[in-house]
């Protein structure tokens, strides 16, 4: 069997965030008429409180060398670019460099550094093939999707770490329907553990001892993007990027939880388009205007911007600016408490 | 880099629906263009149908039948069995959202603004009722960057669509301007690079929806002379394209002559007289086919020739390709002809001083303002004109002056400089120097040579059209003449790798150009300036006078520059190379 029948049955899907079928990526690119074909291991990790690409640097390096050669055997990949976190890069440069080489990769890949102004949207895939060529820093529009016109206009697989990772014990017939949850409280991380991916996120919690004794609430996949979920709410997998975030619910501060994500997307915004450059600069307008959650809900324009970012947006972390802030407010908020 | 939505080759006919009502459509195109096409308006602003798609300003949002976010008409093709809401509750939520986001970033002086009446962001305010005051202009205290004399990014009324960039670098493949900064900190701005410079063609500003990019307008400064002459004798001076665009902002059709109508409406701004470029185009056409037979019967002559009418291309020359200065044409460019012909001839003639005498172009270029501030161009201590107003600036004027275009008065130029011929005309679209340059060399070698019964050749319809590159070998008396006519500088890089190829070569930096011009009628697109071009040639095909050189009085007006010694003063002149300020 080869390695995308393998891939497929596996059921591997990416693990950047959308979870998208990784063998019909696979597949697409290497269907594709070209001489020249790129692959693209994405280690932006931009979105806060995730950590597993970090941990699959440490821990599995030598493993993600693995999948990332079978990837350019089976693709017959011209040049390989491998974009890091600006914040990995200089400590695991020498190894990544020493485990790619030992697996017959040598001369064939580039280590490149994600800018650090690059922020959150520099780890979009799109937004990644114009950083490289050294175009402005937005996404680009699609279809073509990347599979077909990637960097240069030729074909390009972009694949996460974490699913490059997986493709190699999927060829070794290890891989177990593992994920990486990165457990964080109060934005600290408590560590990044490799489960089974059909944990709930009470059964995340509890297997790792981080289960809290005080009421509390999460931020689910990402402490930016991520959904807001009550201790009620806890009975569902962990979606996105895998991250869980405990906040105690009696300390947390709600305005400087809205301020965090308000700060975050304007900051983080690549200003393409006008739903996120502007709607995110509102946002921070009005909440500074009076720094107050309770009053923030009485200005009629912030619901009109908020599903405004929720329709119009010109890419999908455009989309995900409101999933926080509105999650928050509905599962978690109290204005009396 | 960005990627127009490719067209489907198997143009099926398909089903879809918008707003309730069926179409049967092909394939391959976007809604935005179904709905175009079928008289159902969709708003937008970052749309442009020569650009990229970009779909940045999420004002053409439709929603789709099964899906909850929605869509930019732009950038999304239609599909079998599609549905289509353009209106509905989610999208005039969304669409008048971000209108009122992009106008709260627009800096509000629409009052004062020349571009009142051609902006499309004005426009959809108005018709959707959009609320300046929700929010706080955040640009207020953003830059303004001027280039040269000619054009200006005003960064506080940017709504970072990025059609300036876009055009300044895809189409004319200068690479001027760039976007920097992140976020609600975008700015555009001229590039850092050295060995690169604006050439003053002005598309950024014909392509800009809410004249951020604009001319740096004289407009008020022209009202004030005509309000206040003094001694003064105001003269207006019109290209030959202007003509032939003004009509379309009075909703009078594409490439209709109404020569007649502007310049009544020139008088009746006030100007004492107003004559035609077109006279002009003439003497430049004289002196340049003269040059051009010149260069080709001496065995020193530097060739190709050069045209020289645009003064964006001569930028760009002087600028980028400094070791071609001796094949530019040392013609003056028409209305700069006609400024120094005004200010000696029928200053002369009339009895006036010359520094009494206040010309105004009125032009379809940007790059024509910078053009009128070159000291070489002087003639004593005068420059020949005083003044540029594109075809917008003049929109302007008559509209805030309550002049109603469509009913002036018409009137007749002045009598002692006539209104040139249709070689003239064609001045205004590409090719058209260039054939009228042939049409007089033509004439002057049949004239000179033994047969007297060839005619010379009249049209010389390969030079014509909108590819970006024409050539033609034309033979002229049993000479063959190897042209080429760039349209649009974006164009010109491979003609310059291979100019040995050529005797003479037409450039005009605008696509289209002047018919395309920076300073005509926004809007602009090919298809728009191809119905100015049809109009333009329909109207020479029935001129009683299509030869420079059968216009009596520029061969008598060149005549008597020769005669007082002022030939070279008032028709030629020279080029230097340019650095970046």
């Amino acid at each position: 069997m080869n390695i995308i029948d393998k891939i497929k049955q596996a059921g591997l899907i990416g693990r950047g965030g959308a979870g998208f079928p990784t063998h019909l990526k696979w597949q697409a690119v290497k269907d594709a008429h070209s001489k020249i074909k790129y692959l693209v291991i994405n280690g932006a990790e931009g979105e806060p409180g995730v950590y597993k690409d970090k941990y699959i640097l440490v821990n599995h390096l030598d493993e993600l060398a693995q999948g990332v050669k079978l990837a350019a055997d089976c693709i017959s990949i011209t040049k390989i670019y491998f974009y890091l976190n600006p914040k990995y890069f200089d400590e695991y440069k020498k190894n990544i460099t020493s485990s790619f080489n030992k697996v017959g990769l040598k001369g064939k890949f580039e280590l490149f550094k994600k800018p650090s102004k690059a922020g959150y949207i520099g780890g979009e895939e799109s937004t990644i093939l114009n950083i490289i060529e050294g175009e402005i820093l937005e996404p680009r529009l699609k279809p073509p999707f990347p599979t077909e016109c990637g960097l240069w206009g030729q074909p390009t697989l972009i694949n996460n770490i974490e699913t490059l990772y997986n493709v190699s014990l999927v060829n070794k017939g290890k891989y177990k329907n593992n994920r990486f949850y990165s457990v964080n409280v109060n934005f600290k991380n408590k560590g990044v553990y490799e489960l089974s991916s059909e944990l709930t996120i009470a059964e995340v919690l509890k297997k790792t001892g981080n289960y809290p004794e005080y009421k509390f609430f999460v931020q689910v996949g990402g402490d930016a993007a991520g959904e807001v979920l009550n201790d009620k709410q806890l009975d569902q997998k962990v979606s996105g990027a895998g991250s869980i975030t405990i906040f105690d619910f009696k300390k947390h501060n709600p305005e400087k939880l809205v301020k965090f994500w308000f700060d975050f997307f304007a900051d983080n915004s690549c200003g393409q388009c006008t739903p996120c450059r502007e709607g995110t600069y509102r946002l921070r307008e009005m909440f500074n205007e009076t720094k107050s959650v309770a009053k923030l809900l009485n200005n009629n324009k912030l619901s009109e911007i908020i599903e405004n970012l929720n329709l119009t947006p010109f890419c999908a972390l455009g989309s995900s600016i409101p999933m926080a802030i509105s999650s928050y407010l509905k599962n978690v908020y109290n204005p009396n408490k | 880099m960005s990627i127009t939505p490719t067209n489907n080759y198997m143009n099926k006919k398909i089903n879809i629906k918008i707003n309730g009502k069926k179409y049967l459509v092909e394939t391959g195109q976007t809604i935005l263009n179904v709905a175009r096409a079928n008289n159902i308006f969709i708003p937008s602003l970052c749309y442009h149908p020569d650009l990229h798609v970009k779909a940045n300003c999420r004002v053409c949002v439709v929603e789709i039948k099964g899906q909850r976010r929605l869509s930019t008409a732009c950038s999304t093709q239609v599909a079998p069995g599609m549905e289509i809401f353009t209106d509905s509750a989610k999208v005039k939520t969304a669409r008048d959202t971000n209108l009122e986001l992009i106008f709260a970033s627009h800096r509000e002086k629409c009052s004062d603004c020349t571009l009142q009446y051609e902006c499309s962001l004005l426009s959809l305010a108005k018709r959707y009722k959009i609320k300046a005051n929700n929010f706080k202009d955040r640009k207020n205290n953003y830059l303004t960057y001027k280039f040269d004399k000619s054009v200006e990014i005003d960064g506080s009324q940017c709504i970072d669509c990025q059609n300036c960039v876009d055009v300044c670098k895809n189409v004319q493949k200068i690479g001027y301007l760039e976007v920097q900064g992140k976020g609600s900190d975008r700015k555009i701005i001229p590039t850092n690079n050295k060995k690169i410079d604006c050439i003053y063609c002005g598309q950024c500003t014909s392509h800009c929806p809410v004249a951020s990019a604009q001319e740096q307008s004289q407009s008020l400064e022209v009202e004030n002379i005509l309000r206040d002459k003094k001694d003064k004798t105001v003269i207006a001076i019109f290209a030959p394209s202007t003509r032939m665009t003004i009509g379309e902002d009075f909703a009078l059709p594409y490439g209709q002559d109404n020569s007649p109508k502007m310049i009544g409406a020139l008088k009746k701004l006030g100007f004492d007289q107003v004559m035609d470029v077109n006279f002009s185009a003439d003497t430049t056409t004289l002196v340049e086919a003269t040059e051009l037979l010149e260069r080709l019967s001496s065995p020193r002559g530097v060739l190709p020739l050069l045209t020289s009418c645009c003064p964006a291309w001569v930028k760009y020359l002087e600028f980028y390709r400094p070791d071609l200065i001796p094949n530019l044409t040392t013609s003056r460019s028409p209305h700069i002809q006609l400024g120094g012909i005004i200010k000696t001839y029928w200053a002369k003639e009339k009895k006036i001083k010359p520094e009494n005498i206040v010309v105004v172009s009125i032009m379809p270029c940007t790059a024509k303002k910078f053009e009128i501030t070159r000291s070489e161009l002087k003639i004593g201590k005068n420059y020949p004109v005083d003044y540029v107003l594109t075809v917008r600036e003049l929109v302007y004027l008559i509209k805030k002056n309550k002049i109603d275009f469509k009913k002036v008065a018409v009137e007749k130029s002045d009598n002692l400089i006539n209104d040139g011929s249709s070689a003239g005309l064609i001045f205004g679209a590409s090719g058209g120097v260039m054939e009228s340059a042939l049409r007089t060399a033509s004439y002057v070698l049949n004239s000179s040579a033994k047969n007297k019964l060839r005619t010379s050749r009249l049209e010389f319809k390969e030079v014509r059209g909108q590819a970006g590159v024409k050539e033609a070998q034309v033979t002229l008396s049993g000479k063959k003449l190897r042209v080429a006519v760039v349209n649009g500088i974006g164009n010109v890089k491979p003609v310059l790798k291979n100019i040995k190829k050529y005797d003479y070569i037409e450039v005009m930096s605008c696509p289209g150009a002047c018919l395309g011009g920076g300073g005509q009628p926004i809007p602009v697109s090919r298809e728009i300036v191809s119905k100015r071009t049809a109009g333009i040639y329909q109207v020479d095909k029935t001129s009683k006078l299509r030869t420079a050189h059968d216009n009596p009085s520029a061969v008598k007006i060149i005549e008597w520059l020769k005669d007082k010694k002022l030939d070279h003063e008032v028709l030629h002149t020279h080029y230097s190379k340019k650095t970046r300020k």
